[in-house]
């Protein structure tokens, strides 16, 4: 029905000049013509006092393109977010028309049937365009439920300086990993590594660097207890037992971000999404202190886990024209590019590569082979329910309440229970 | 129509003598003394009838539908949802006793009892020590006495999350308060909400500091109905501070004690706030109570699982039932008129 953004904005100009009554306050539906009306609630996840503010920009600008919709930006904690859709789309009432939703989430919402098919609307116009690896969460039972909005990794984040003072390298394994964080120690008296033990995405590099994983949906057996499991619960405790982590069990995120802010850890594990909020910290002044490198490898090798955003349209959107042209803009190339710009954020996107933006950007430039040769998950419904059972079992094994073997057959039968008939 | 009524109240009076008299005349009793009430106390019927309807759609239906719920396998999947134009039906199905049965027999719901009886037992215990203590200094003649009446109720008066926050960020390993104090000192830091013990530990202590308050106002108001000549009769006796204490305060404050020791029982048992608020049942399931844990099948996991999360409910209840029953039954074989 619209060819693009321009044409509806002109259309929508010449339909309201044509008819110079603007009779069309009702809120909901677009008009046949193709002008959008109407509200368009947004639900945003990205980090507060960083990403959030550019987001809510862009997302405002919509409202230029297409001046009778209005768009209500609504950051929610990520930590929140799954918990809360959920509860407002089971009521069929408050939930918001477009929500950020995690790759994990997306196959999870779409399965309970909260997520409104995208195939066919103006939301998937360009879907050629789109990264395999990106896209790979949005579909569904052969429809797509969401358009991928972006796409990170994690790696190592490190402070040159205290690297400097303490005259150690970026360590390449978790052998080295040890070593210097013990040289850290000896030398500067700072902690080397933040390990969110609160977190269970935080495990996952350590996991897949031992050639382990979760589960493996092609044979549909569940692998986390494994000897690569237990290896990986092993060298995780033994990090924390023997000081070259520190770790805990609440407020991980805030406490993870403000010790390395500050200095007084040398190196966390985080991705692209924190990048904006570290270099807001006092140590990270000079931008060129914060460097990043590929995770530690395990016995196995490298193992980032593959993670990102898309973005889904709520079923029962009273709005859904508007939500699909929402959508369609806040991944378009031109957004896609700007948030490569200023926040450092990897774009779904082929042609945003190619961008300038893209291009200066040095995390992104960084990230950008990291992500390809991260470790996918299975997108299956069941994707989000596996973090569950896992974090209690990982943080009982960083607080000294359970053995490695325990905890990965601890998760292993609960994995088993919830993916029925699965080995 | 109101004399008419009013005549109808006159005779419920005589209730007993009518009710005999139905009886000697051999009709079937039921339904005519079903239709007699009706008619006779119809007025009656309609007053209480708001009462009835709200506290059945507010409380019976919920507790109706939550014994249903356990006695199905209803989860996230199965539940009957309308999405926009999606509709889909409920097609959970009727399971028995199962979830019951899982639940007595697995080691979570016991493992879990365990800690939720050391937890209740603990604070009470200790809240009402405190506050009896707090309460016998404040009810001597001091200087200052309102101020610190004040103070000391200061917790109560605060929002519950208000305060569970603040000692979050006191308890904060790194960058809180009390880690800042010990290091001052030249302790170590403790992992205060992450260490399974230490955690324990956090918790009871917060929640003795939101229940104090309540005890001690409960107990001086107790305290301050003890007549002043018991005392000064046992003083003239030469009785010892302990003695009075153990003779007069003591059995004094029973009425008091029993009933706010049943109610803050009843309170710490599902204390959810506090433990929710502070740890989130962490670190990895130490602190996890009963009701945290029935929050969490119902609202943290995916799928929700809405059917083990009623069990854990109604187990909670049948055991606040048990306890109260209980405790009334003890009181009453002490004399006690309940």
């Amino acid at each position: 029905m619209r060819r693009g953004i321009t044409a509806t904005a002109l259309v929508a100009a010449l339909a309201l000049a044509a008819t110079a009554c603007g009779s069309d306050d009702e809120s909901g539906g677009s008009k046949s013509s193709g002008e959008l009306s109407g509200t368009v609630t947004w639900w945003d996840t990205s980090t507060v006092g960083s990403e959030d503010k550019v987001f809510k920009k862009i997302a405002e600008g919509f409202e230029k393109k297409h001046p009778k919709v209005d768009v209500k930006y609504v950051n929610v904690p990520f930590g929140e977010a799954q918990n809360k859709f959920k509860n407002a789309a089971q009521a069929g009432a408050g939930a918001p028309d477009v929500i950020r939703s995690e790759v994990a989430w997306t196959p999870e919402f779409a399965d309970l049937g909260y997520l409104a098919p995208l195939d066919g609307t103006s939301a998937l116009k360009d879907e050629d365009d789109f990264l395999e690896q990106a896209a790979a969460s949005t579909e569904y039972n052969g429809k797509t439920y969401a358009v991928p909005q972006v796409i990170d990794s994690m790696g190592i984040f490190y402070n040159k300086k205290i690297f400097a003072d303490a005259g150690v390298e970026v360590p390449k394994n978790i052998g080295d990993l040890k070593t210097v964080s013990k040289t850290i120690k000896e030398k500067t008296g700072k902690t080397g590594l933040y390990l969110r033990g609160d977190d269970a995405y935080w495990f996952l590099s350590f996991l897949y660097g031992e050639g382990g994983d979760l589960v493996d949906a092609s044979s549909k057996t569940v692998t986390v207890d494994e000897p690569e499991g237990v290896k990986a619960f092993k060298t995780v405790k033994e990090l924390v037992d023997s000081g070259a982590a520190k770790t805990d069990a609440t407020d991980g995120w805030e406490n993870m971000q403000s010790s390395f802010k500050d200095g007084k850890v040398a190196m966390m594990i985080n991705g692209p999404w924190a990048v904006a909020d570290t270099l807001t910290g006092k140590e990270f002044t000079d931008k060129a202190n914060l460097g990043i490198s590929p995770v530690p490898a395990g016995s196995a090798g490298q193992g980032a886990p593959q993670g990102g955003h898309n973005l889904a349209v709520y079923a029962g959107s009273k709005n859904l024209e508007a939500s699909y042209a929402f959508v369609e803009y806040m991944t378009s190339v031109e957004t896609q590019a700007q948030t490569a710009g200023e926040l450092n954020l990897l774009p779904t996107r082929t042609s945003a590569y190619s961008k300038q933006e893209a291009a200066d950007s040095e995390i992104v430039q960084f990230f950008k082979p990291v992500v390809e040769t991260a470790v996918e998950r299975p997108w299956i419904p069941e994707t989000g329910s596996l973090f569950a059972p896992l974090v209690t079992e990982y943080t009982k094994v960083l607080t000294g309440q359970t053995t490695p073997e325990k905890a990965a057959s601890t998760t292993g039968d609960s994995y088993r229970k919830l993916l029925e008939g699965w080995k | 129509m109101a004399v008419h009524t009013s005549q109808s109240v006159a005779k419920a009076a005589g209730d007993d003598v009518a009710r005999g008299r139905s009886r000697g005349t051999g009709n079937p009793p039921p339904p005519s003394r079903l239709r007699r009430a009706m008619s006779v106390h119809w007025y009656a019927w309609v007053m209480v009838a708001p009462v009835v309807i709200v506290i059945g759609v507010i409380i019976g239906y919920p507790l109706v539908r939550g014994v249903y719920l356990s006695l199905t396998n209803a989860n996230e999947r199965n539940v009957a949802r309308s999405i926009g134009v999606n509709e889909l039906p409920a097609t959970y199905e009727f399971v028995g006793v199962d979830n019951y049965v899982d639940a007595l027999t697995g080691t979570q719901f016991l493992g879990t009892l365990g800690w939720t009886l050391v937890w209740t037992v603990s604070c009470v215990g200790i809240t009402f020590c405190l506050g009896m203590g707090l309460a016998n200094i404040l009810n001597r003649r001091i200087a200052g006495r309102s101020a610190y009446r004040m103070a000391l109720i200061l917790p109560w008066a605060i929002p519950g999350f208000v305060s569970v926050f603040a000692w979050r960020f006191l308890y904060n390993e790194d960058r809180g308060l009390l880690n800042k104090v010990l290091g001052g000192a030249g302790i170590d830091g403790i992992p205060w909400l992450n260490d399974p013990t230490w955690a324990k530990f956090s918790v009871i202590a917060v929640n003795v500091w939101l229940g104090v308050p309540f005890m001690m106002v409960a107990l001086l108001g107790g305290l301050q109905s003890i007549p002043s000549e018991q005392y000064e009769a046992a003083e003239m006796d030469g009785a010892t501070a302990w003695q009075r204490f153990r003779h007069i305060t003591l059995p004094g404050l029973r009425p008091v004690s029993t009933t706010v020791i049943l109610l803050s029982t009843i309170w710490t048992f599902n204390m959810f706030p506090v433990i929710f608020l502070l740890t989130r049942g962490g670190p990895g399931e130490a602190t996890q109570i009963l009701v945290t844990q029935a929050y969490k099948f119902s609202f943290e996991i995916s799928p929700r699982d809405f059917a083990q999360s009623s069990t854990w409910g109604v187990l909670i209840l049948v055991l606040l039932m048990l306890f109260a029953m209980v405790y009334r039954r003890v009181l009453r074989t002490q004399g006690d008129n309940w």
